[in-house]
């Protein structure tokens, strides 16, 4: 049967070559065309420097010198550490929360918790910034109920709040499969063997969730370093973000070169992502390998 | 600190039954309390928000004036034309070439891989700052060229297909995902070889057999897309095209009531998507 359909397919599939690969063809040109053309002019952009008063253009990294100088740079800083302040925090929270939710005897609670994870994970943009504007904001509920002074949004911690609200739940998606694959037999091995609780998380749990807590620090600063809808609906300017600043500098004026600025600047933020990317991959085999 | 929590009452040497699971309860029940009263607070007070005000009391207008609003329907629509776009387009592109890797042209599996991987990493706002750059320069580079009305033609305000292009981008990890889950779990290469070989045609082959087979698949596919889309703001807004989230910022100004009852509702419409895609799961398992 197996040789069969060998001998029958072989012929064909010499002959298919030519067209399967014409099957993909489509997808190639529209993301060369829809990808390839953006990333190519950004990536020319960035080292492109045009004089403002003789409009000459000529290759260099003044843009990429500028884009890592003053309030630009003070942005990149200040969105690193928010993301950083997010990601931790989040991937503390969220691996309790599905620790908690994992061992609880009640399976609905876990359905539910998962499913509310699901959703709010993918809750951000513009109506995550009004729901909380709405209750904290200058005129929020809770900040005229609990007479709270005016600003307690908009700023730094404000923004790390906020971002929580997405960022916890998708800790807990991400985490929860790396949890359930904690065997209880090995936590009664090592009780057997006469380990306390703590002796059984220090050597065993933590150093076998590693791989996946540290991914998922990773994820969840990619979402908060490149979350843009959220920042601009809440804080504006108040809080420099280099979101912020590569809108304004595109949206800006033209003239006086922002916009290579604004290439400049996105290129330094796809290095910083490429570079926690390059964390990610392979902690994540890594991780592959207990949790089956 | 899990284990903190619970050090007091075990004692090494012997395992400890009786007192733990009383302990145990009661850091989860405060980590529950304190995650239930975070997460749903701010749900419950935008509510609030939303229906009572202290000149009229309590009233649901806020809701009633959703459909009034003026910019609703056009920026609505928008959005779902943009969405059933992106979504037709992302399975006509994915789906043959997923096909075409599983049936012979296997070196071109880590190309979709990669392409499927790279709008993940590269953050949205430096995607759109690449595209309306080269657009801008497009339009003056090609001014004299045929290619120029086509780029004038695809920022068409009222049908930007260069939106669709993007979304295009930025859904394909999600659309790539889904199928291939979907086609993993058949064995594509032997429906198709015994469909051609009882004499069916290739387009025959493609909808009356590869996809029913991942109708499941195909349909979460379509529900991430459409999410993605509806929900889209960062890319839209700054090629300053009016969809449905870039109006309910324009609007947030004059109604900040009206603003928190649609985040309410989008709110509501994610859930609706999410458990529609949970349910489609479900039935093929």
């Amino acid at each position: 049967m197996t040789a069969r359909t060998v001998t029958a397919a072989a012929p064909r599939g010499g002959h298919g070559r030519s067209k399967n690969w014409l099957g993909a063809l489509p997808l190639l040109v529209v993301v060369t065309v829809a990808f390839g053309i953006p990333a190519v002019t950004l990536l020319v952009g960035a080292f492109t420097v045009r004089d403002p008063a003789t409009r000459v253009s000529s290759t260099g990294t003044a843009n990429l010198s500028r884009s890592l100088q003053g309030a630009y740079l003070n942005a990149l800083l200040s969105s690193v550490q928010l993301s950083a302040v997010v990601a931790v925090v989040a991937a503390i929270l969220g691996t309790f929360l599905a620790q908690a939710v994992i061992t609880s005897r009640f399976t609905a609670l876990r359905e539910a918790v998962l499913t509310f994870s699901g959703v709010l994970a993918n809750f951000g943009g513009v109506p995550l910034a009004f729901i909380w504007i709405a209750t904290l904001g200058n005129s929020g509920v809770l900040t005229t109920a609990l007479g709270i002074g005016p600003g307690t949004l908009y700023n730094f911690w404000g923004l790390a709040l906020v971002y929580l609200y997405f960022s916890v739940p998708l800790m807990v998606l991400v985490v929860t499969p790396a949890l359930d694959g904690l065997r209880p037999q090995w936590r009664e091995a090592a009780q057997n063997s006469g380990a306390t609780t703590w002796q059984f998380w220090r050597h065993v749990g933590i150093p076998v969730l590693t791989p996946a807590l540290l991914g998922g620090v990773v994820l969840l600063f990619g979402g908060a370093f490149a979350a843009y809808a959220t920042a601009a609906a809440m804080v504006g300017s108040t809080v420099p973000l280099v979101t912020l600043q590569i809108a304004d500098a595109l949206t800006g004026d033209v003239l006086i070169g922002y916009e290579n600025i604004a290439l400049a600047l996105s290129l330094d933020m796809i290095v910083i992502a490429l570079l926690v990317m390059a964390v990610y991959l392979p902690l994540q085999r890594r991780s592959s390998r207990w949790l089956r | 600190m899990v284990a903190v929590a619970t050090l007091p009452d075990v004692t090494p040497g012997g395992p400890v039954p009786a007192a733990r699971p009383g302990q145990r309860r009661a850091w989860r029940g405060i980590v529950l309390v304190v995650a239930a009263l975070y997460f749903v607070v701010p749900m419950a007070v935008s509510f609030w928000f939303t229906v009572y005000s202290e000149g009229q009391g309590f009233s649901l207008a806020a809701y009633g004036r959703i459909l009034s609003a003026p910019g609703f329907l056009p920026s609505l629509l928008l959005s779902l034309g943009l969405a059933a776009a992106t979504i037709v387009t992302v399975l006509l592109l994915t789906l043959p070439a997923m096909l075409a890797v599983r049936l012979g042209a296997s070196r071109l599996g880590s190309v979709l891989e990669l392409i499927a991987t790279l709008p993940l990493v590269v953050p949205p706002i430096t995607y759109v700052v690449g595209i309306s750059t080269a657009l801008r320069g497009g339009i003056d580079a090609l001014a004299a060229t045929p290619l120029w009305a086509t780029l004038i033609a695809i920022q068409d305000e009222r049908f930007p297909i260069v939106l669709v292009l993007a979304y295009v981008v930025l859904t394909l990890p999600f659309a790539y995902r889904s199928l291939d889950a979907g086609l993993r779990a058949i064995d594509v290469r032997t429906l198709v070889e015994a469909a051609r070989n009882l004499g069916a045609s290739w387009p025959y082959v493609l909808f009356r057999v590869i996809i029913p087979n991942i109708r499941s698949a195909i349909a979460s596919a379509s529900f991430l897309t459409l999410a993605l889309v509806l929900g889209e703001y960062t890319v839209a807004a700054l090629l300053g095209y009016q969809t449905f989230p870039v109006w309910i910022v324009t609007i947030s100004g004059n109604d900040g009531q009206l603003s928190v009852a649609l985040s309410i509702i989008s709110l509501l419409l994610i859930w609706l998507l999410l458990l529609t895609l949970s349910g489609a799961g479900r039935k093929r398992s």
